[in-house]
């Protein structure tokens, strides 16, 4: 095990896949010679030169449009996005062409390509550089969407991504990027679609993704110290596929449902879960779905007003031991 | 230092000159040839008839949801495609019948793609808006004004690392010209020099509005092309040749190195923008006058002029009659398509499944 932070298991595992596959490339604004705004990919540049990595224009459809046609005629790319709300200009390509085309072909062309993006709230940026858009990408048909929370799964998701033969949506939260984690040495890879238990319990399952999953923990530690109650917590790392089969385990256990979200309330994945949960484990459940969620503002700048918004361990904790109780 | 931009008319005709007959042989087999010529004439007669037979379906209830025909503007499709390496890329839009055809697609699965069929290149799940044939390197028809440049640039990009020679031509209308995508799409390829020739079919309207109105600029394509470093083309596009030409300079200078081009061919189309649009805006007499300029009109005197027998050029004509008759007949008779297909080619592994 080495230690990396979040942000340096992004260029670890871009290097990996560029390493064992040469029709791997990575695009992007700023991601070459100044290795990322987030300094995610610091290193690739030197290591790999400017035909395999290469910076852009501020061009977004370019960007994405690129990526699709070097995707569909024998490239694996890896296209950034700088933040996930710019995905907002260049949605056409993605929602449009790259998940669809697939399909309106009737399988004539493939689309092995990844969009990674920095997503989400914490850094105090204001509502145009904050937002968690991964419920954007959930809703479109043919778009697989992952969502790492520590630095091991940021290398092993990010590798399965690029090698996977349809297109991933990879939201990188950005508050994470400084965080630290044990990556295994060696080639690493892991599985899309597989939520896994970081935190086994008895009394109630909180289902948690990206910056959401630490904040559950942490509420989760003190639901037992504080309250004598046993959560547990599954980390859903990808939206699509969508592991419904660890969720309905651990529902089956503890008979209550609590979801974490960034997204504002409406249409958060966490509104998907719940109807599939009340749909399908209803006669499990002894207590109502709880969905905490950022509330249905844009997100403000200042750091009050910010930690107000998002869902914080004192909310979680507040809000699970009401429900329990 | 800014690129100096040069600019090209190319609207002169190839007529040839007052001489004997025996001269006119000398003058088919020029820098084009009798081969591709009566290769153009073909593709082009193979466009036309098509779509008109496509037009008669319609009317016939036999093709739902909506259809744009490129009956007017045959010559730039036929003539690029004449340019083309088998394994060049072609991107094209909703109006992209014409483009996908003349890489060599089968008349029955474009005839069978529009009428939902279970023989349509698509399965039925793509449409007349859709049309693509990777095989033939026909890499999609887009439906989003500009989706496709950047992708075109992409599949020059491919070609490019992998230095596989390929080029892409990217087909748009003159309306995409007032797009982002478009202006993100040259500024992209001229400053990663990619081997992508982009065709701007300015055909004088954007759906239902004249072109005129709603550009800053005379010429749509051409006049933008010097803010991207690139050389203002602007060619005949109702005469094969002249488009040949044009089209075979910048397939060329792309396949050498020495990044994209962007050609503004004029033309006409002769229907509305879609099967709901009768076209009432236009003022009377253009079409007329256009009409006088058809491509095939036009190509069918050049064929003649310059001494192909006109039995020759009618067989042409006739043959492609019969395939296209021979494959109405065969998508009629195809079944529709199976339902199990319906949930099927979301993912790469066949299926469409979203969780376990």
């Amino acid at each position: 095990m080495a230690e990396l932070t979040y942000r340096e298991a992004v260029a670890d595992g871009i290097a990996q896949e560029m390493e064992r596959d040469e029709t791997v490339v990575f695009l992007g604004e700023d991601i070459a010679k100044a290795g990322g705004v987030f300094k995610a990919t610091v290193g690739l540049y030197d290591k790999f030169g400017p035909d395999r990595v290469r910076d852009t224009p501020i061009s977004e459809q370019a960007i994405l449009g690129a990526a699709m046609g070097a995707a569909m005629t024998g490239l694996r790319p890896v296209a950034e996005i700088m933040f996930s709300d710019f995905l907002a200009v260049c949605w056409d390509i993605v929602a449009n062409q790259i998940a669809k085309s697939r399909y309106m072909t009737d399988g004539q062309v493939s689309m092995p390509l990844v969009i990674r993006t920095a997503n989400g709230g914490g850094a105090r940026f204001g509502a145009q550089h904050s937002q968690s858009v991964e419920n954007w990408s959930m809703m479109i048909p043919g778009l697989k969407v992952v969502a790492p929370s520590t630095p091991a799964d940021v290398k092993g998701l990010l590798a399965a991504a690029i090698r996977d033969p349809d297109p991933v949506m990879f939201f990188e939260q950005k508050s994470l990027y400084p965080s630290k984690g044990d990556v295994p040495e060696g080639e690493h890879i892991e599985e899309i679609g597989v939520a896994k238990v970081v935190r086994e319990g008895s009394d109630v399952t909180i289902v948690a993704l990206a910056a959401m999953v630490p904040r559950a923990l942490e509420a989760a530690d003190r639901l037992y110290s504080e309250a004598g109650i046993s959560a547990g917590v599954v980390d859903l790392r990808s939206l699509v596929p969508l592991d419904t089969k660890t969720i309905f385990e651990q529902v089956e256990k503890t008979s209550r449902l609590v979801t974490v979200e960034e997204n504002p309330r409406l249409c958060g994945w966490g509104a998907e879960i719940s109807s599939i949960v009340a749909e399908e484990r209803f006669w499990d459940l002894d207590m109502p779905i709880i969905r905490i969620t950022t509330p249905h503002i844009p997100l403000p700048s200042a750091d009050e007003l910010e930690d107000l918004a998002l869902p914080s361990v004192e909310r979680i904790f507040k809000t699970v031991r009401q429900g329990v109780d | 230092m800014a690129k100096r931009t040069t600019k090209r008319r190319i609207s002169k005709s190839t007529k040839p000159k007052k001489q004997a007959a025996n001269k006119s042989k000398i003058q088919l087999n020029d820098d084009i040839g009798e081969k591709t010529r009566l290769r153009m004439w073909q593709l082009q007669l193979e466009v036309r008839h098509v779509e008109q037979r496509a037009h008669d379906l319609f009317f016939q209830n036999l093709i739902k949801g909506t259809s744009h025909l490129a009956i007017g503007q045959e010559a730039i499709a036929s003539a690029c495609a004449a340019v083309m390496r088998p394994d060049d890329y072609t991107f094209c839009t909703y109006r992209g019948h014409a483009h996908t055809l003349v890489r060599g697609a089968s008349m029955e699965g474009v005839l069978g793609e529009l009428m939902g069929r279970e023989c349509g290149m698509l399965g039925g799940k793509g449409g007349s808006m859709h049309l693509t044939d990777v095989e033939k390197g026909a890499m999609g028809s887009y439906a989003i004004i500009g989706a496709h440049l950047p992708i075109a640039a992409g599949a020059a990009w491919k070609a490019q690392y992998l230095k596989t020679g390929q080029i892409s031509f990217c087909f748009f209308g003159d309306g995409t010209t007032n797009i982002g995508a478009f202006h993100e799409a040259l500024n992209f390829s001229v400053i990663w020099k990619l081997p992508v020739v982009f065709v701007c079919e300015n055909n004088l309207y954007m759906e239902y509005t004249p072109i005129a109105d709603v550009t800053a600029v005379e010429h749509p394509a051409a006049d933008r092309a010097g803010a991207y470093g690139l050389e203002s083309i602007i060619v005949d596009g109702n005469d094969a040749d002249l488009v040949y030409r044009v089209a075979r300079d910048a397939a060329d200078k792309a396949r050498a190195g020495d990044g994209p081009s962007l050609i503004e061919a004029k033309t006409y189309r002769h229907s509305g923008h879609s099967r709901a649009d009768p076209a009432t805006y236009r003022p009377e007499g253009e079409l007329e006058k256009w009409l006088e300029r058809d491509p095939l009109k036009i190509y069918r005197k050049r064929l003649i002029d310059f001494g192909v027998k006109e039995g020759k050029v009618v067989a042409i004509e006739n043959a492609v009659l019969k395939a296209v008759d021979d494959a109405t007949e065969f998508a009629k008779n195809s079944s529709t398509p199976s339902k199990d297909v319906l949930m099927t080619e979301v993912w790469a592994d066949g299926g469409s499944s979203w969780r376990n």
